[in-house]
């Protein structure tokens, strides 16, 4: 049997995985049922973590555990100064790419997506029962050749080979439309955690033909998470006294209680907030009304309608013209979203496919076409940006313009303008911008000429995106027939140097082994137990017996014993001896401060 | 099509764009017009369904995502294909870049469509660029008699320049009608012939004239907004 092809998407808040059974995409659910894989990733000094075990380390230890990494992806540091804030880990730079500082290491954007990308690897594997190597992975579609590279590097790094980047709004379609088998023209309305994406597509016998995209990559969940998160930070401080954002720890319990109440608010009218302080300052609490989270976030819903109007130009139609709208990405569960994009399109949105899974399946429908086993479909998507090149002045001429059908390709003819000039600079752009300055720059290339008198050489550049809209550019000389090596330089990506020498420590980090990484998260928990145990026994002493004291510091020292054994059984059976003894000071410290808030929560949870 | 043997097994072709030996695709020539790739006749009234049924059946001729388990060879050769037929339907799908396109198949790349104002609209355009220049200079919060004079006139202009490429455009697909009678014609002899260029050159200058009408319509619209609400253009 042929090597499965699978499906990923990998997403800025959650990546999932999926594959071809038989005839229908299926999402590959872990070992707890969840069908998501949390994009984030924890260093710890013990290791590794990726996924749930690493959200649930964040608030223990944010400067080590790195959230929203797509983000970053194929960015320089200026891009993203005006939300540093945000982020508890620090941000460095190096050859126009942002690194993260973890100790004393840096890493890449790529290399982190890569431990995501290694983790959904696994669990694909484990499921299907044989290696997984080949796969599809979704971009959103208005991801410039930088971001996709960047995506590229990140599969190369995984030791994965990335058959294909599909746009994350085309790919719904796909799932959407082997499900549905629907014709006419089809809207694609795509808000993730961190970025929208708006897509236009004409379905017809199996064809799907994008019409036209749009967008808007640094707009999303996230977004909305940190209106609540201003919010919240500046009613503890008024009424707190403190300084929340000194507090990392603080702020990542505070970021992820925001996110909840965003959810509960697209199902209830109403919900509770209450976040536990440090230094004995009590705990937080606040109602909030899907109202008032409506008025604070109004403005960002109506960011993603101008994407929406300017594509239906590009596509030269009316809203009415649109024949259904379908709505992707977990944030399109919000009701607000939801009201204005039927006002938009005058129709109520179809959402009959799990927003969070149809990009996964969709992913996964295109590799069972890769893997020809589908040759009923045929996606035909566009670039989304225009392409140019740097003229005199300052000035973009643009070569292959937005919303243009890929694969395509531009010619471009080069000559001197000196005699006995030899090499001839070229610098790449993207963007819809007239002035060079306004637009991206995506890389500078060098080429070299016969030195001959000026206007003499003529070098034939091609510059081809291909069907991943990724940039390939080759150069002939006219004269001789030759064709011409191209050095190209990316602006804002890694080299292919740096990129093999992040292949080879990426096996630094190969915590493929089950057994290790099991090891590392009983660990990890481990360690924060005993933190968390020993701080609630200092604020509990008084309120138990001095036995029953005497007993947990045993349970605790029991457990310190084993955390360097390689047993995560033995680590576990040491843990679940320490909640045991634990379970009666978790209730009565509950009792006593904090009985209304914590339901439900375990004493690690109320101590942090 | 002016192909002979196949890349790979080197046996005569027999098949169109597969050997019918070996099974391989083959590269489609560089020569190829976009009218020959489309298989339509080089006319300039355009049968929109059919051309849109040959890209779709040539998509899933050459589409690379049908390559991506073919040797490297062919997956070039697929990306190289697919990328002539993406430019040959974006090209013949719209009227203007058709006439375009079909000039410079014609009269050859000397004949490039250049950007020439109407040469009855030459001071009146002037005059436009003038006030168009002042408009902006004044700020968006001006409300003085003068910008809201020159908006208005502004924006008459920019309704009768409109107008004027529309009619322009009515014009060109007269001379559209006249080619595909021409072209039609068995024989060609020189009095076709002749025929023949002058409808290319008459077109040729109407495509001028629209080309700096639209140029400046677009520049109206930046500066005093598009008052039609979203939608087609």
């Amino acid at each position: 049997m042929m090597a499965p092809i699978v499906g990923i998407d990998l997403g800025t808040t959650n990546s999932l995985v999926a594959y071809m059974d038989g005839g229908s995409p299926r999402v590959i659910f872990g070992k707890h049922d969840q069908p998501n894989v949390p994009s984030i990733v924890g260093l710890t000094d013990n290791g590794l973590m990726v996924g749930e075990p690493a959200k649930e380390h964040l608030v223990r230890d944010p400067l080590r555990t790195i959230y929203s990494v797509k983000r970053f992806m194929g960015k320089s540091l200026a891009d993203v100064s005006d939300e540093l804030n945000y982020f508890p880990y620090t941000l460095r730079e190096k050859g126009g790419v942002i690194r993260i500082q973890i100790g004393e290491k840096t890493y890449s954007p790529p290399q982190i997506s890569a431990m995501i990308l290694k983790e959904l690897k696994l669990r694909a594997a484990a499921h299907l029962g044989q290696d997984v190597t080949k796969v599809v992975i979704t971009v959103p579609a208005y991801f410039n050749d930088g971001q996709r590279q960047a995506t590229k590097d990140a599969g190369l790094i995984a030791g994965l080979e990335v058959l294909r980047i599909i746009n994350e709004p085309t790919a719904a379609s796909l799932a959407y439309g082997l499900e549905r088998q629907t014709q006419g023209v089809v809207a694609v309305y795509d808000l993730g955690g961190g970025t929208f994406d708006i897509s236009l597509l004409r379905l017809k016998d199996g064809i799907f033909e994008v019409l036209a995209t749009n967008g808007h990559t640094h707009l999303g969940g996230d977004d909305w998470d940190r209106r609540l998160v201003e919010s919240v930070v500046k009613d503890v401080n008024a009424k707190h006294g403190l300084k929340v954002d000194d507090c990392p720890e603080l702020m990542q319990t505070v970021r992820l209680e925001s996110e909840r109440v965003k959810i509960q608010l697209s199902d209830e009218d109403k919900t509770h907030m209450s976040i536990p302080l440090p230094d004995g300052k009590g705990t937080y609490t606040r109602e909030w009304s899907r109202e008032e989270l409506e008025s604070l976030t109004l403005d960002l819903v109506q960011h993603t309608l101008a994407p929406c109007r300017s594509a239906l130009q590009d596509a030269g139609l009316h809203a009415h013209e649109v024949d259904e709208v379908v709505l992707v990405g977990g944030s399109t569960r919000m009701p607000l979203v939801r009201r204005l994009v039927e006002e938009l399109f005058g129709q109520t949105p179809h959402c009959e496919l799990n927003p969070e899974e149809v990009v996964a399946l969709g992913a996964a429908v295109q590799a069972g076409i890769l893997a020809g086993d589908n040759k009923d479909m045929l996606l035909l998507d566009v670039t989304p940006l225009s392409l140019g090149i740097e003229t005199m002045g300052g000035v973009m001429s643009a070569l292959i313009r937005r919303n243009t059908t890929i694969p395509t390709s531009a010619k471009e003819m080069f000559t001197t303008y000196a005699d006995g000039q030899t090499s001839v600079d070229v610098h790449i752009l993207q963007g819809e911008r007239e002035l060079v300055q306004d637009n991206r720059s995506l890389a500078r290339f060098q080429f070299k000429v016969p030195p001959l008198p000026a206007g003499v050489p003529r070098i034939e550049v091609t510059f081809l995106i291909d069907a991943n809209g990724i940039l390939n550019v080759t150069a002939a000389d006219i004269r001789t027939g030759e064709s011409q090596s191209v050095q190209v330089k990316p602006s804002h990506g890694l080299t292919d140097d740096e990129v093999e020498s992040m292949i080879r420590d990426s096996f630094q980090f190969a915590v493929e082994d089950i057994k290790a990484r099991q090891v590392i998260e009983a660990r990890t928990e481990a360690e924060a137990i005993i933190t968390a145990t020993e701080k609630a026994l200092k604020r509990g002493t008084d309120l138990i017996a001095p036995e029953e004291a005497q007993s947990i510091h045993a349970a605790i020292e029991d457990l310190r014993a084993v955390t360097h054994q390689d047993d995560h059984r033995v680590l576990r059976g040491k843990i679940a001896d320490v909640e045991k003894v634990t379970h009666h000071l978790a209730e009565v410290l509950m009792d006593a401060t904090l009985k209304e808030a914590l339901e439900n929560k375990k004493l690690s949870e109320v101590t942090d | 099509m002016a192909r002979s043997m196949c890349w790979h097994c080197q046996s005569e072709m027999s098949g169109e764009y597969f050997c019918g030996r070996c099974v391989k695709v083959q590269p489609l020539s560089k020569e190829l017009d976009y009218f020959t790739c489309m298989n339509l006749p080089r006319l300039l009234h355009v049968d929109e369904q059919a051309l849109e049924r040959t890209f779709y059946a040539l998509s899933r001729t050459f589409h690379p995502d049908y390559f991506a388990t073919k040797d490297e060879s062919q997956q070039r050769i697929s990306l190289g294909n697919t990328a002539l037929l993406n430019a040959a339907y974006r090209m013949l799908k719209d009227p203007i870049q058709r006439a375009e396109y079909l000039i410079r198949l014609e009269a050859g790349s000397a004949k490039d469509i250049r950007t020439s104002p109407p040469a009855d609209l030459f001071d009146e355009i002037l005059e436009l660029q003038d006030d168009l220049e002042e408009f902006r200079a004044l700020s968006a919060e001006d409300s003085s008699a003068r910008r809201q004079t020159l908006q208005e006139k502004l924006e008459a202009s920019r309704r009768s320049l409109e107008a004027r490429k529309a009619d322009v455009e009515s014009r060109l697909f007269d001379q559209f009608d006249k080619w595909d009678v021409l072209h039609a014609q068995t024989h060609d002899d020189p009095a076709t012939q002749a025929a023949k260029d002058a409808v290319l050159k008459t077109m040729q200058a109407l495509l001028s004239n629209r080309t700096y009408v639209t140029n400046v319509v677009n520049d109206l619209v930046a500066a005093v907004g598009e008052r039609t609400g979203s939608g087609r253009t």
